[in-house]
């Protein structure tokens, strides 16, 4: 075990974040090379599936990556698309929250990866005072998945009624619902 | 005082309810609450396969099932790595427009009766009526087209479709200048829209608005342009955009971009060859030809496998925004490499827009807040999907 880990051990007096996913292009992208000069343990993964650049961020240092996206002059991904979630039932951490970024000054798309453990309650920080569209997809997101985001200033149930029982896009929830 | 609106009131286009704190005749606070329509479509998605879930896509914004047809589509030939004939993306292009043109009138019709102005509606569905016309033609459905499929088109479109197209391009002109001399000079109309609804541009982008509501506002983000798809890069199109950032600037928006949509039309018909493939060489994916059933044995067992089973595309996650009249709709399909979707998320443009209702309508009167429910021009069926 010790001597497998050895070889995929970065080099030393490198400090980079370990086990990164970086295909030849990455390494020449402007918005990851602005990314590290800020903080070059900020994203702990780097993902690129079919032209899609995602970061994948621990939950700890979201909200402040988030607002360094959000206010960069070069960067500023002002605009919010969405927020979805894919539930990763029975795997731990169970709950992956996709945000969906755009830059309209700089014509630039960006997606950011949380993963939030389920636990008894699923919590991360919300992104409301950044990005105010969040309001809304957040409440989704509670109503439906049951995450609930630290900080929301009106954090109700959306699109089922008040007192539903059940968060009914999660994985063990039963299609006809339950008996 | 408070008071509900909706969720049965004729100006909220659909089931919408509002909570509205009054002042007299002036909303102090507006606070839409959702989820009447709620149907489950995402949840449904989960257990169809790839191909079943575009008929899905259909309901979920009913006036423009062809730009939700595209955006799935995409998504799911973005997770494959399909690339989709030139031909089929003309196509493509001519009736998403085609589509975009008949969500406008319906919005210029409605908004128009909301307001007072009964006869446009009437002028406004005759041309919506040629156009749900023609999309019978091609795909046999007048509304829920499920036309556009996994890797290029349903069918072969009908000979003579075109003339059709190219007959409605040539009165559709005129009849935008019908419209616009009914309202746009129009005095009562401008007096009910003018100055009304004021949304400012850096809310509209905070909030996340798109589409014509954001480019009334002077923002000039538009998907088609920004990052194009299904060969967009192509056509030659202004985006219309006006500063006042009111109803009635929402309104010449709409208007030209419906010019800017004739232009499209007309290219893509010059564009699209008349003859050629309409979808991807991709056996396993697209369905074959019937006449290759009946004389190749492979191309049975593909049919056989393509219905029974579906196909599996490779595990991940994309994300396809396309512009739909509406504003930006986004799909973020996630595989695990089994036939059926692991999760469908939908960025309903109206879900997102219908967010700045109380930026658009607090501090005014309840007559103008029918006003800027109209003008953010939302469906329900895509606001609770």
């Amino acid at each position: 075990m010790e001597e497998r880990r050895a070889g995929l051990d970065p080099p030393t007096g490198t400090r980079g974040p370990p086990f990164v996913i970086e295909p030849d292009d990455l390494g020449n992208n402007p918005i990851l090379q602005r990314l590290r000069a800020w903080d070059p343990t900020a994203a702990a993964e780097t993902l690129s599936f079919r032209g899609e650049l995602t970061l994948v961020l621990t939950p700890s240092r979201f909200r402040q990556t988030a607002e360094f996206l959000q206010g960069e002059p070069g960067l500023q991904f002002d605009f919010l698309s969405d927020i979805s979630v894919v539930d990763r039932f029975p795997m731990e951490p169970r709950f992956e929250l996709n945000y969906h970024l755009v830059s309209i000054p700089n014509r630039h798309t960006l997606h950011l990866r949380v993963s939030v453990s389920s636990g008894r309650d699923p919590e991360i920080e919300t992104v409301t005072p950044i990005w105010p569209t969040a309001d809304w997809h957040e409440r989704e997101i509670f109503d439906l998945f049951g995450v609930r985001f630290l900080g929301h200033p009106d954090l109700r149930r959306i699109l089922m009624p008040e007192d539903w029982e059940g968060h009914p896009l999660r994985k063990d929830y039963p299609v006809e619902g339950f008996r | 005082m408070v008071l509900n609106m909706g969720p049965q009131h004729p100006s909220t286009h659909g089931v919408l309810r509002i909570v509205l704190e009054l002042d007299g005749e002036t909303v102090v606070k507006a606070r839409p609450e959702i989820g009447y329509l709620h149907t489950g479509i995402e949840k449904s998605c989960e257990a169809l396969t790839y191909s079943q879930a575009i008929t899905l896509t259909d309901r979920l914004d009913y006036l423009s099932p062809l730009s939700n047809n595209l955006g799935y589509c995409l998504a799911v030939e973005k997770l494959l790595g399909l690339t989709i004939p030139k031909r089929a993306q003309y196509i493509r292009v001519l009736l998403t427009e085609l589509t975009r043109l008949a969500s406008h009138l319906v919005w210029v019709g409605t908004h128009a009766m909301d307001l007072g102005a009964t006869s446009v509606m009437l002028y406004c569905f005759r041309e919506r009526e040629e156009i749900l016309k023609i999309f019978e033609m091609v795909s046999g459905q007048r509304m829920m087209t499920s036309y556009f499929r996994i890797g290029g088109l349903a069918l072969e479109p009908p000979p003579g479709w075109l003339d059709r197209v190219n007959r409605f391009m040539d009165i559709f002109p005129s009849r935008i200048e019908e419209y616009e001399e009914l309202l746009t000079a129009n005095r009562i109309w401008k007096s009910r829209t003018v100055g009304i609804g004021y949304l400012d541009p850096r809310d509209a982008v905070a909030l996340g608005v798109s589409g014509p509501t954001l480019r009334a506002a002077g923002v000039a983000y538009d998907v088609r342009k920004f990052f194009p798809y299904s060969s967009y890069e192509e056509f030659e199109f202004t985006v219309p955009t006006r500063m006042e950032s009111d109803c009635y600037a929402r309104y010449l928006v709409r208007v030209a971009e419906m010019r800017e949509s004739i232009k499209i039309v007309r290219q893509a018909m010059a564009k699209a060859p008349a003859e050629g493939p309409i979808k991807a060489d991709a056996p396993g994916i697209v369905p074959p030809d019937r006449e290759k059933m009946k004389t190749e044995m492979e191309a049975l067992i593909y049919h056989f496998k393509i219905f029974t089973e579906g196909f599996a595309p490779p595990a991940g996650e994309v994300y396809q925004r396309i512009e739909s009249p509406r504003g930006e709709l986004g799909f973020f399909v996630a595989s695990d490499g089994t036939p059926h979707p692991y999760r469908v998320k939908v960025r309903a443009p109206s879900f997102v827009n219908l967010q700045a209702l109380p930026k658009l309508a607090e501090g005014r009167l309840v007559a103008d807040l029918v006003a800027c429910i109209g003008t953010i021009d939302i469906v329900l069926g895509e606001v609770d999907r």
